[in-house]
This record gives C-alpha cells, sequence and structure tokens, in this order.
C-alpha cells in the first residue's frame, strides 16, 4: 500500500467524503444497536424523533450545539496553527469559574452590560489558562499536548474545591453546586420556555468572526502559514511565537466563552458536571468541521443531534448512552481517514 | 507533622504501597516508551488502559482465569496499536489527532460493553484478583519483607518488564531496529527493512503493555471495574517518559518517584487534610508531571523522528 499525493483535488471531494464518513460512522453505530439486540431502524427512528420530534427537542438541540460549536472552534482554530490545544476542557471550566466569580452579586451593572462583561472576563480567563502553555511551548519546548491534557485534572479538582468548600451556595441542600448568576447576567432565551438561549447566536456570531479573523486579518493569514510550514513562515517574516500567542488567546477565550455560555445561558449556575467532555468532543466537532468555523456550526450541530438523539433513542430502545460517545469518537477516525484520501490517493499495488 | 512524614519513609506499609502505585505507570510508560522509540507518539495510551483494565476484568469475571484475562488484555492492547499504526503510520494522519481519536474511541466503546454485559449495577462486581504471594523466608524478613517481599504475581510481572524491555531495545535486532526506525528512518529502509512494518510491530507491543498497565488495576491493584478510574495515568506516562528521556531503567526511577508522591499524598491528606483541602493532594501527580516535563525539555536526547511520517520517496 502506498499514498500517493494528488495533484489536484476536485472542489467536491472534500465535502463528499466528508459526508462518506459520517455514513461510515452511522453504519457502524447500527451494528452497535444491533449488538445490544434492538432494532437500528427503530433506534434511527427515535433519534430523529429525540432530536426534531418537538419544539422542546429542537431547542435541546440547540442548546447542546452551543458549547460545542465554541468548544470545536477553540480546537479549530489551535490545530489550524498546529497548536494542540487538548485542554479545552479545563479552559471551559475556568470561564465557568470567572462567571460564577463576578456574575454572582460581586458587581452588579444593567443587562446590557452585565452579559458582554461576562463574556469577556471568561474568554479572558480561559486564554490566561491556555497562556502558559504556549509560551512553556515555544520558549522550552514542553509539548503542549501533554501539558494542556494534565492542566484538564487539575482544574477539575480546582473547581471540585472551590464547590464543596468556599463558593458552596448555602442554599443548596449539600449539593455541591455555586450560587446562580445574579438575574442582570443571565443569558434569556430564544425560544421562550425552552433552554436554548442567547448563547447560540454568540456561539455562531463567534464563528463568523473567527471566520473573519482567518480569511480577511493578517494574524489570520499567519496563523494558517505557521501551521502549513513554521519554517517557512519564519523565513518570510511572521513571527511565529507572535502568532502562537495570538492563536491561543483566541482558542483558550473561545473555550472559556463556552463555559459563561453554559453557567449564565443554560444551568444558571455552576456544577461539576457542567460539562459531560464537551472540550473533547469539540475536536470531534473541529475535525469533521474540516477545521472550517463555518464547518464547525454544522458540525456541532450534526454532533449536538447524534447527543440529544442517541440520549432519547438510548431511553426509548434500552441501548447504553455511551453509544453517543462511540459515534463521536468514530467520526474523529473515520473524517482523519477521509481527510488523507482527499489530500493523497491510495495505491495499492505499485512499486514498492 | 514534620516528623510524621519523616517517620512514613521508614514506614514499610508506605513502601509497599508506593510499589503498588507504580506497577500500572511501569508498564504503561515501557509501552509508550517503545511506541515513542519507533517514532510514534501513541496518545491513544489512556483509552488502551481503559480497554485493558475492562477486557482483564471482564475475561476472569465471565470465567476465565487471571492469566487469560492479562494475555486478552494484551491482545486487544495490542489490536488497537495495530489500529492506531493504520492510521499515524499507514496513512501518515497526525499522530496527536489519531492518539486522542483511539483514547476516545477505545474508552467510550469500552464503557458501552461494560453497560450491556451489566445494564444497571450500582456496585461494580468484584472478581478474585491476584492475591499476594508469600514467598518463603523473604515474606518473613522485618521491613524489606513487607515493602517488597508481599507482593501479587502480576507486581513483580510490571517490574520484570523493565528488563525484558531494555533487553528487546538494546539486544535484540527488533529492538536495534524500532530504534532506527524512531531515529533515522531512511537509514532502515536503505538496510531493506520495512519502515512502516517495524513501527507497526511497536505500536503492537506498546500497546499491549500499556493495556496491561489497565489490567493491574482491575486484576491487582483493585478487583472491580470503575467508570473513569485510568484517571490520568496515560498522560502521566507520556510526561514520565520524557523524564526518564526514553530508558526503561530510568522510567523505574521515574514510575516509583511520582507513585512515592502518590502514596505520599495519601498520607498527607490523613496528617493535613484538616488544614488543607483534598483536592489539592490530588492535583500533585499531575503538577509534578508538567512540572518533570518543564526540567526533561532541556534535554538534549528525543527520538530525532518522533511524529514525523514516514512515506517512502519523500525526503525528510
Amino acid at each position: 500500500m502506498r499514498l500517493e499525493a494528488r495533484e489536484h483535488t476536485p472542489l467536491w471531494l472534500p465535502w463528499i467524503a466528508i459526508l462518506s464518513s459520517g455514513l461510515i460512522t452511522l453504519i457502524f453505530a447500527a451494528i452497535l444497536i444491533m449488538v445490544a439486540g434492538a432494532s437500528p431502524v427503530t433506534g434511527f427512528y427515535e433519534l430523529y424523533k429525540g432530536a426534531f420530534g418537538s419544539k422542546n427537542s429542537i431547542a435541546e438541540t440547540g442548546a447542546t450545539a452551543t458549547p460545542l460549536i465554541f468548544t470545536g472552534l477553540a480546537a479549530a482554530i489551535a490545530f489550524r496553527a498546529r497548536f494542540w490545544n487538548i485542554g479545552a476542557e479545563g479552559q471551559l471550566y475556568i470561564g465557568a469559574l470567572a462567571a460564577t466569580y463576578f456574575g454572582t452579586g460581586l458587581v452588579v451593572f444593567s443587562p446590557l452590560v452585565m452579559v458582554p462583561f461576562l463574556l469577556l472576563t471568561g474568554f479572558l480567563f480561559g486564554a490566561l489558562a491556555l497562556l502558559p502553555m504556549v509560551l512553556l511551548r515555544q520558549f522550552l519546548k514542553v509539548d503542549e499536548v501533554v501539558t494542556t491534557l494534565l492542566m484538564n485534572f487539575v482544574i477539575i479538582l480546582l473547581v471540585s474545591y472551590l464547590l464543596e468548600g468556599p463558593w458552596k451556595d448555602p442554599y443548596s441542600l449539600g449539593w455541591p453546586q455555586a450560587s446562580p448568576v445574579i438575574d442582570q447576567g443571565v443569558l434569556p432565551q430564544i425560544i421562550p420556555r425552552t433552554r436554548l438561549h442567547l448563547g447560540f447566536a454568540i456561539a455562531i456570531t463567534m464563528a463568523f468572526l473567527v471566520w473573519y479573523i482567518q480569511s480577511k486579518t493578517s494574524f489570520g493569514f499567519s496563523s494558517r502559514a505557521v501551521g502549513f510550514n513554521p519554517s517557512t513562515a519564519k523565513h518570510s517574516g511572521i513571527s511565529v511565537t507572535k502568532t502562537m500567542i495570538g492563536v491561543a488567546v483566541l482558542s483558550g477565550g473561545i473555550a472559556g466563552l463556552a463555559g459563561v455560555s453554559e453557567v449564565a445561558g443554560l444551568k444558571g449556575y455552576l456544577t461539576l458536571d457542567l460539562s459531560p467532555g464537551f472540550g473533547y468532543t469539540g475536536i470531534a466537532v473541529a475535525m469533521l468541521g474540516n477545521l472550517h468555523p463555518i464547518g464547525v456550526i454544522f458540525s456541532a450541530i450534526f454532533i449536538a443531534i447524534i447527543y440529544v438523539g442517541a440520549g432519547a433513542m438510548s431511553r426509548a430502545i434500552e441501548v447504553p448512552t455511551y453509544l453517543a460517545d462511540v459515534i463521536v469518537a468514530s467520526t474523529i477516525l473515520t473524517v482523519l481517514v477521509s481527510l488523507i484520501l482527499i489530500r493523497y490517493r491510495i495505491m495499492l499495488r505499485g512499486k514498492f | 507533622m514534620i516528623l510524621d512524614l519523616l517517620e512514613l519513609l521508614f514506614n514499610a506499609g508506605f513502601w509497599a504501597a508506593t510499589i503498588r502505585i507504580a506497577c500500572p505507570l511501569l508498564l504503561a510508560t515501557l509501552g509508550e516508551l517503545i511506541c515513542e522509540r519507533a517514532g510514534v507518539l501513541n496518545l491513544g495510551i489512556e483509552g488502551i488502559m481503559t480497554i485493558g483494565a475492562l477486557v482483564g476484568w471482564t475475561t476472569v469475571y465471565l470465567g476465565g482465569d487471571l492469566s487469560t484475562g492479562i494475555l486478552v488484555a494484551a491482545i486487544v492492547g495490542a489490536s488497537f496499536g495495530l489500529l492506531h499504526a493504520f492510521f499515524s503510520v499507514y496513512l501518515g494522519a497526525s499522530q496527536h489527532v489519531t492518539g486522542i481519536g483511539i483514547t476516545l474511541f477505545a474508552s467510550s466503546i469500552g464503557y458501552y460493553s461494560f453497560r450491556l454485559l451489566l445494564p444497571s449495577s450500582t456496585t461494580p462486581p468484584k472478581i478474585m484478583a491476584f492475591q499476594p504471594l508469600e514467598i518463603p523466608f523473604f515474606s518473613d524478613i522485618p521491613f524489606l519483607g513487607i515493602a517488597l517481599f508481599q507482593h501479587t504475581a502480576f507486581t513483580y510481572f510490571a517490574f520484570l518488564m523493565i528488563p525484558a524491555v531494555f533487553w528487546l531495545m538494546n539486544k535484540t535486532p527488533l529492538g536495534l531496529s524500532i530504534k532506527v526506525a524512531g531515529e533515522n528512518p531512511m537509514a532502515l529502509e536503505a538496510q531493506g527493512l520495512d519502515v512502516l512494518f517495524v513501527r507497526t510491530i511497536a505500536l503492537m507491543l506498546g500497546s499491549a503493555l500499556m493495556a496491561l498497565g489497565g489490567a493491574y488495576l482491575t486484576m491487582s491493584a483493585f478487583d472491580a471495574f470503575y467508570f473513569g478510574m485510568v484517571n490520568g495515568r496515560g498522560w502521566i506516562a507520556i510526561a514520565l517518559v520524557i523524564f526518564a528521556s526514553w530508558q526503561p531503567f530510568r522510567v523505574m526511577l521515574g514510575a516509583i518517584l511520582f507513585a512515592g508522591l502518590d502514596a505520599f499524598q495519601v498520607r498527607a491528606q490523613q496528617l493535613a487534610g484538616a488544614f488543607i483541602a483534598y483536592q489539592f493532594f490530588l492535583m500533585l501527580p499531575y503538577l509534578l508531571s508538567i512540572v518533570a516535563m518543564v526540567f526533561a525539555a532541556r534535554s538534549t536526547y528525543y527520538p530525532r523522528a518522533l511524529l514525523i511520517p514516514f512515506r517512502r520517496g519523500e525526503r525528510h
């Protein structure tokens, strides 16, 4: 087996490749449903019903897509520049901590100021959480994959400490959760009496903003150049370190926004199970979206459908809920293959 | 309090705990070492440990004996190594994304199967795990007997893997080709050897050891499978490989140091738990791994072809 670089890639190929990897994942999911002794047809129907069946389920899908758009953008921005930030989970919690610290009564502004203020602090703290890792990488050559991964554990322990200790809501009847965000800081609902909140619109706006930064600004150009070939970028006068710091600030900051949006938009207060791994799922979202900010919107919605739908499905046909995680993980792997096939032809026979 | 902590060093139980905690780290780190020596960073480690913990335990739970459990865990680990090789070696995909994908895939499919096997168990069922061996005479030596000679067979097996991996890497043709594959793959190719094949073998061997590291948790350290029980040990192993500069015997040093710290933080919690919240003690292993990486990053050695996919006919 041998790979040969394609001289030119047809425009339709990337989309066909990504779609077929989604299809392969669904076939794999069907096999797993059959292993569990259920019918995949009923399963996928329940999945569809769970994700689209009612106004509430559509709102729920949008609400789940919201943090995934943020974490997907965080991963896509970093991976484009070949900065392997696997710490979005931790940065999300840091953003959530910032929203809790500033949003539960420390300062009070009118909603028009309070909401942007909370978003900004969440962004700043998320960025600050990732900053040491990019500096360690650029100046001491410490691999960022391991440091960002390990920091996830440290940050979640910090959240656990705060929720069981100094930040514990005295009215929470013993549950480890923080005080609720004050009314002025709450992100309003987009569809009344559902869980879909303003965070969804902010996430989509962020995606377009990132797309604008990446395609229209010189920073966007350098961040792609650094990812494509760092030494060439350096020779053409791009400061690799400055660019990497910018990438890390943007990536960590957007992951922090996910935390603000979950605390101030969805839950209303910080809990230790705020994120069921949105940071890690963001990697799948970014891959499936071909590391493109607009692609991230669609892939986050797709993966939210899987999560919300698979949750409803597993309740209906009694299949373990972990099926959703399997689907997300196999999406990463199938998309990885399709991305290779976009760039290379596989020659099964040939000169060895 | 300082005196209490000093006393710990002369406590045989502390050393016995250190050795127990070191074993999964030791096996996983040696596994990662083999992969990285061949030029492949295996970030699938966390998931491969999880699946190893699960299948080892499941085999025994379903009636297999302990050695069968170990064998099954190793085979399943090796298959995930093969899967990793398909992506990262044969397709030349990003080793970072492949590894994270394998970790998420292995752990989610593990949890899915565990829930299929035991749909609604609140307390995880226990198996008859490895029991401490009584070694005539040695187990009765004061202090050393408890610290070193009252362990399970799996523990001794884990420590035996250190000279075994050293021998494999330095004294066998396979080990030498693995090292060349990670240093200068073109040279290996020039010798008429298949770089992709050598890297695949290294990934399979290494992943089998990682799975054994996971299996140690459910078959020797504990006797049941819990969700999230690997708890970042795989990522710590990756830091340990760097800390050990890719040398098997230094892996032992690193694993014992970390395990000692872990055993220490458990005791320190009991002593100082009233003043400092337990979460800060639990942070120590992760923070120390980061510190260890910062210091080890300055050392000059690393496998030169690490992270670089090998494609025939492409210049490197």
